[in-house]
């Protein structure tokens, strides 16, 4: 056995990209710069010679044009030469365990050659010239490696064999239950971080007190999962005595009483019109789409991992989301993906970080790349996102993923039958991620980098791919009953869910493992990815089997679905566990939860009396949540599929920013599905109800700027708060959920699917230095609408010198929250707030006039009020324009200065605004239609190439408030992302 | 008329295939897919097919390096079968993911595992990035693209860099008309080789090669991706321009009528 190590360099003339990469990294984060060279190589651990090393380092490892190779056994000093004016040696390697997809690739690609690696590692080596030792460790903690996966070793390596795996002896482990009293229940909940309160561990102690025996440690971990904040959504679906200005309220399940219940009034309404088929019950949310196929929708988020490791922590997250769709019903096909991220503004200085914090940069550059190597090798177009800045989100980074999938209407439900067997296919199963749900539900600290790293994964696309792509060949040959995703929980939520109405029987030693050591309850509640689980009759599993066998995908049975009402774990024949599927899924203890919201009149605002209108333009587009996001855009595929209709870029020069994004998936059809989002956590501390109202209509807006159907838009809630045991957070969100109840109402949107993230808070410091920093209430709204000829659509870029600009919808003095408060410095000021009956109107007007042709180009008014929109609009078209704040449909002539109107007319961010190019031959019958909406002309559509805003007649401003040339206002707004 | 069937070939990763088949389709072929183990236990299977298409994506997850390890199991394994399917005047067409193993395996530039060619490398920019380019052609030896001037086109990759093995062998596949595809400017230069900037060249490729054929012409690689222009409304400035064809689909209607 001999471990050999393949360097592999560029060859004499060969750009060193990765080294490239790493110090502009480190120059943008402000870290001591250096010479770096960085290369890439394998360990292979086996029985080859020499020549057989030789040849696999030429014609697998290296590619002979641009590399070259050093081949020598681990420890030879021709490995450890040091180039000239270098003088640190440092290497990075996966930590033992941590999924390393290439080397599993190159450890297969290996025996194509005919020759045998027992196991394979990649690293990455890096020299750097002379550094002190405190910066050279940071440059290695910082930028070249992330310890909560990997480990740095300084100078040659220098080890014996590449681990594979331990011995595990087994141990039936039971726990003396019974006999603790309350102050041991807790504790023994946090030394195993179960994530129990007192009073469930109390409910569990009573349950096996009256079954007369202690609970295995499988069985107590079993509970923990499922009753998991992050499985069974406790809080929100729990009982709730919330009390605000108009008294009080008790909910027996919050979710069910307002969000839910919304849905299900409008799908009264609607009667035989009824448009949704599958809500809140499936893994992701299913409507009405196309003869063919419904369409399911499903986001989450994936917050914690990503605060640790975001590379992991974002690929499994769009991972576990597109296992979702897949887990939906009898299988959704994928067919397009969005990301909303909250990050800290990339410009935090390193200094002014809490410890234990990675850099909001860092973190961002790290997601960013997670979503795409995942998004992009799984073939499903990230077509929509956003990305939101905020101080306060720097302990705690937001990201959601979400998922759209097609589904024939007959596979659209799923029923496990008795004696199915329990079939897990995909990735096999190792200690990754243990405990990650109940994980997500602690608040994270300055320590969670060091003691959470078990909870950490790296995803593995291909194989998710290819579970993709047998199980959508397996649904068509009706081989399986049901499935679902393995996600937080592993088995144990996944076979905890399919069997809770049946029964089922799990044989844990029959799981494949990645290696060798894990004890059953590992197995149990591993959450390794890739994998899903299948009820699958037994004359069908031959054929099942087959089928993954010709693909390349690993499928074992690991039990069997018996209808006795109780799930039993088993061991190699001996039995570890045994519950009461009702227990498990009915027992937990109702917890009533106090929750307060107390509206805080604003200061009113007091806005600058002069306002220099040219800098105030150019610095809103420069703002981090305004300027342009082409950096993450082009980095993901956004055309694989070939169904793209509306790209998130658009315009002359293809980068303009689109209000929403279709595709087209079904290739022979000209139906489309549209996607849009719309979030505002500013507003949230200020008026949650009205932040919910904003992401509502700012999620809708988006979809009909664009052509969406505002009759067939299907909306998704995520509610990301703080800690929510303390009555006023949870009230804030009462709030929030109270304005989607009335706000989907109004407009006939359902929600279709939800999900949640609590308590996200980060703490550090000691005792009276102990500081909290809790993200702003964050409610991402996610809309789901349709367009029937994709042909009508619209974008948003003006197109044509001599057409008519439109503002439809009336702005108010809405600066609470806004983006020039934000670049001011300012608070005060009322949020916008939504008319309901007028929005419902507003969006119906807009889509007949762009069903009629109408309408040459659209754009939702939103971050930066009308200023930013109208420049936008005119930089994507490469048109001039001019606009008359004289005629803006404008609520603020009552009450301010002429110069406080300009303000308002200019950047105030009221709802349901739109602004649209006319040509001047639809002029009449685009006001035809509009009616009694609110709208004027305001401008035209010039070929100046310049943005020319005219103050209103009575003011004692220049001629023009504003005259830029589109050149410069799109230089500001891509000059901060242009990494 | 003779309508030829073609056989897109899947593997672990590949994700272009069904929009790839419609293009096919809707050029008028019979379309098949087969995952490369099927053909691994019986490669005779591709007898039966007058084009071979190698679609987009991220075979075995372009882990090593782009579309290595498919390659491999190609040289290794397919090699002889290959050889015959191209003698016998058929056509082959790699996309993206698929040029990039037509030319690490040896399909396309015959060669030995250990003196490659030529290669496609990590994008000069060092990402993946996604961005439509205008594409000119060169000369007419590539079947697919008969009678077409230029196209303008999606290129969707991290590794589409081309670098030939030396600035010789540069010179002889360029005398014999292999380049047959180079990124260009909207406004067209003369001089095809004269390097150009980014993002107008998306990837550093030396002289703008975006795509090349064999000395047959009847088998071509291009890492740009016709099959995401056949329908007006992929054009990503439709809205304005309403174009009426997609520009790829004449690639895959050449492809259909060599055989009638």
């Amino acid at each position: 056995m001999t471990l050999w190590q393949v360097d592999i360099h560029p060859a004499p003339g060969q750009p060193d990209i990765l080294a490239r990469g790493i110090l502009s990294e480190a120059k943008e984060l402000g870290l001591e710069t250096c010479e770096i060279k960085a290369i890439r190589g394998f360990l292979v651990q086996g029985d080859l010679n020499e020549a057989q090393i030789g040849r696999l380092a030429r014609e697998l490892f290296a590619d002979l044009v641009v590399d070259h190779t050093v081949v020598a056994k681990v420890g030879e000093a021709s490995l450890a030469e040091t180039p000239a004016g270098f003088a640190h040696l440092v290497h990075v390697l996966p930590k033992p365990g941590v999924t390393d997809p290439v080397a599993e690739s190159a450890r297969n690609a290996i025996s194509d050659f005919g020759l045998t690696a027992d196991a394979v590692c990649t690293f990455r080596k890096f020299w750097l010239s002379k550094l002190p030792d405190e910066h050279l460790q940071k440059m290695c903690s910082k930028l070249l490696a992330n310890e909560s996966i990997e480990q740095i070793v300084h100078g040659p390596l220098n080890l014996q064999r590449l681990h594979v795996g331990s011995t595990y002896a087994f141990e039936l482990e039971t726990i003396p239950l019974r006999s603790l009293g309350s102050d041991e229940l807790v504790s023994l909940s946090k030394a195993r971080t179960l994530s129990l309160t007192l009073i469930e561990m109390q409910v569990i102690q009573q349950h096996f007190q009256k079954v007369g025996r202690d609970p295995t440690d499988i069985e107590l971990e079993s509970i923990a999962q499922t009753w998991s904040e992050h499985c069974s959504h406790k809080t929100l679906a729990g009982r709730i005595a919330y009390k605000d200005e108009n008294g009080e309220k008790r909910f027996q399940n919050m979710l069910k009483e307002t969000i839910f219940a919304a849905t299900q009034k409008i799908r009264r309404d609607l009667g035989e019109n009824d448009w949704c088929v599958s809500v809140f019950k499936d893994n992701a949310g299913i409507v009405k789409f196309h003869e063919d196929f419904h369409v399911a929708f499903k986001v989450e988020t994936h917050n914690r991992p990503s605060a640790i490791e975001p590379y992991g922590g974002a690929n499994t997250g769009i991972g576990g989301v597109i296992r979702d769709t897949l887990g939906t019903g009898l299988g959704a096909k994928p067919v397009c993906s969005t990301d909303v991220f909250c990050f800290a503004p990339p410009n935090t200085k390193t200094a002014d970080l809490p410890p234990g914090v990675l850099h909001p940069q860092r973190i961002m550059r790290r997601v960013v790349a997670g979503v795409r190597d995942y998004g992009n090798r799984m073939g499903i177009p990230t077509v929509n996102g956003s990305i939101f800045f905020d101080e306060n989100y720097v302990g705690n980074p937001l990201v959601f993923c979400g998922n759209v999938g097609i589904i024939p209407p007959a596979m659209s439900f799923k029923e496990t039958q008795p004696n199915d067997l329990i079939v897990a296919i995909g990735g096999r199963t190792g200690r990754d991620g243990i405990h990650g749900a109940t994980f997500s539900s602690v608040e994270l600290d300055s320590q969670s980098e060091k003691t959470s790293s078990g909870a950490v994964q790296i995803g593995n696309a291909i194989v998710e791919k290819m579970v993709a792509d047998v199980l959508l060949q397996a649904r068509d040959r009706g081989l399986f009953n049901a499935v679902t995703d393995c996600g937080a929980g592993g088995f144990s939520s996944a076979v905890g869910e399919m069997g809770a109405e049946l029964g089922a029987e799990v044989w844990l030693e029959k799981s494949p493992l990645k290696y060798a050591g894990l004890s059953y309850t590992e197995i149990w509640i591993s959450e390794a990815q890739e994998r899903m689980v299948f009820a699958v009759p037994e004359a069908k599993w031959a054929e099942f089997e087959a089928l993954c066998r010709s693909e390349n995908v690993e499928a074992t049975v690991i039990g069997r679905f018996v209808p006795t009402g109780r799930l039993k774990l088993m061991y190699q024949g001996d039995q570890v566990g045994e519950l009461d599927m009702h227990f498990l899924h009915e027992g937990r203890p109702p917890i009533e939860r106090q929750a307060f919201f107390q509206p805080v009149a604003q200061p009113p605002l007091q806005l600058p009396p002069q306002l220099d209108h040219r800098a105030t333009l150019l610095k809103l587009l420069s703002s981090w949540n305004i300027c342009s996001k082409e950096w993450v855009v082009r980095q993901y595929d956004h055309e694989v599929q070939g169904g793209s209709v509306i790209k998130p870029l658009t315009g002359i020069e293809n980068d303009g920013p689109s209000d929403a994004a279709v595709v087209r998936p079904v290739l022979s059809s000209r139906r489309g599905i549209v996607v849009s989002n719309g979030l505002a956590p500013r507003q949230g501390n200020i008026d949650p109800y009205n932040m919910a109202a904003s992401a509502i209509d700012e999620a809708v807006r988006n979809c009909v700027a664009v052509g969406a159907d505002p009759a067939r838009i299907a909306i998704l809630d995520n509610f990301c708060w703080g800690y929510t045991d303390r009555p006023q957070t949870l009230g804030s969100l009462v709030r929030a959920a109270l304005a989607c109840h009335d706000v989907a109402i109004g407009l006939g949107t359902p929600f279709i699917s939800g999900k949640d993230s609590l308590n996200n808070e980060f703490s550090y410091g000691e005792g009276a230095d102990r500081k909290t920093i809790s993200i702003p209430p964050t409610l991402l709204i996610s809309a789901l609408g349709q367009v029937e000829d994709v042909s009508t659509c619209v974008t948003m870029d003006l197109k044509q010198p001599g057409n008519l600009l439109y503002q439809v919808g009336k702005t108010h003095a809405h600066f609470g929250g806004s983006q020039l408060c934000q670049s001011l410095g300012l608070s005060g000021g009322d949020v916008p707030q939504v008319d309901v009956p007028l929005a419902k109107q507003t969006f119906a007007a807009i889509h007949q006039a762009i069903q009629a042709g109408c309408i040459a180009a659209c754009h939702d008014l939103s971050d930066g009020g009308l200023a930013v929109g109208v420049a936008e609009m005119a930089f994507a078209g490469g048109c001039g324009v001019r606009v008359r704040l004289e005629d803006v449909p404008c609520e603020s002539r009552q009450v301010g200065s002429a110069a406080s109107h300009v303000a308002v007319a200019l950047y105030a961010e009221s709802n349901t605004r739109f602004l649209c190019e006319v040509p001047r031959k639809n002029a009449q019958q685009f006001e035809k239609l509009l009616g009694s909406v609110p709208h004027a002309v305001i401008g035209e559509v010039t070929d100046t190439g310049r943005v020319q805003i005219a103050p209103p007649a009575d003011s004692q401003a220049p001629a023009w408030l504003i005259d830029l040339s589109i050149a410069e206002l799109k230089e500001a707004w891509q000059k901060p992302l242009r990494w | 008329m003779v309508q030829p069937r073609v056989v897109l070939l899947r593997a672990p990763g590949t994700n272009a295939d069904q929009e790839a088949g419609f293009a096919f389709q809707t050029a008028g072929a019979q379309v098949e897919f087969l995952h490369i183990n099927a053909v691994l236990e019986n490669p005779a299977a591709l007898e039966q097919f007058q084009i071979l298409c190698v679609p987009g994506g991220f075979s075995y997850g372009d882990d090593i390096s782009a579309g290595r390890i498919l390659a491999n199991q190609m040289r290794h394994h397919l090699a002889e079968q290959l050889r015959a399917f191209k003698d016998a005047g058929k056509l082959i067409l790699g996309i993206c993911n698929g040029f990039q193993i037509l030319i690490k395996s040896g399909v396309l530039l015959p060669d030995r595992a250990e003196d490659p060619i030529g290669t496609l490398t990590l994008n000069d920019s060092g990402k993946y990035e996604d961005r439509w380019v205008n594409l000119r052609v060169e000369g007419d030896r590539s079947v697919f693209l008969k009678g077409i001037e230029s196209m303008y086109l999606p290129v969707a990759h991290a590794e589409g860099k081309f670098v030939p093995r030396d600035q010789a062998t540069f010179e002889q596949l360029e005398r014999a008309g292999q380049l047959v595809l180079r990124y260009c400017s909207a406004e067209d230069a003369s001089n095809p080789n004269a390097e150009l900037p980014y993002p107008l060249n998306p990837n550093g490729a030396c002289g703008n090669v975006a795509g090349l054929c064999d000395e047959s012409g009847r088998v071509l690689g291009l890492m740009p991706h016709p099959e995401r222009f056949i329908d007006p409304t992929h054009h990503p400035r439709w809205t304005r321009q309403k174009p009426t064809v997609g520009d790829g689909l004449l690639l895959f209607q050449n492809a259909v009528a060599y055989f009638r």
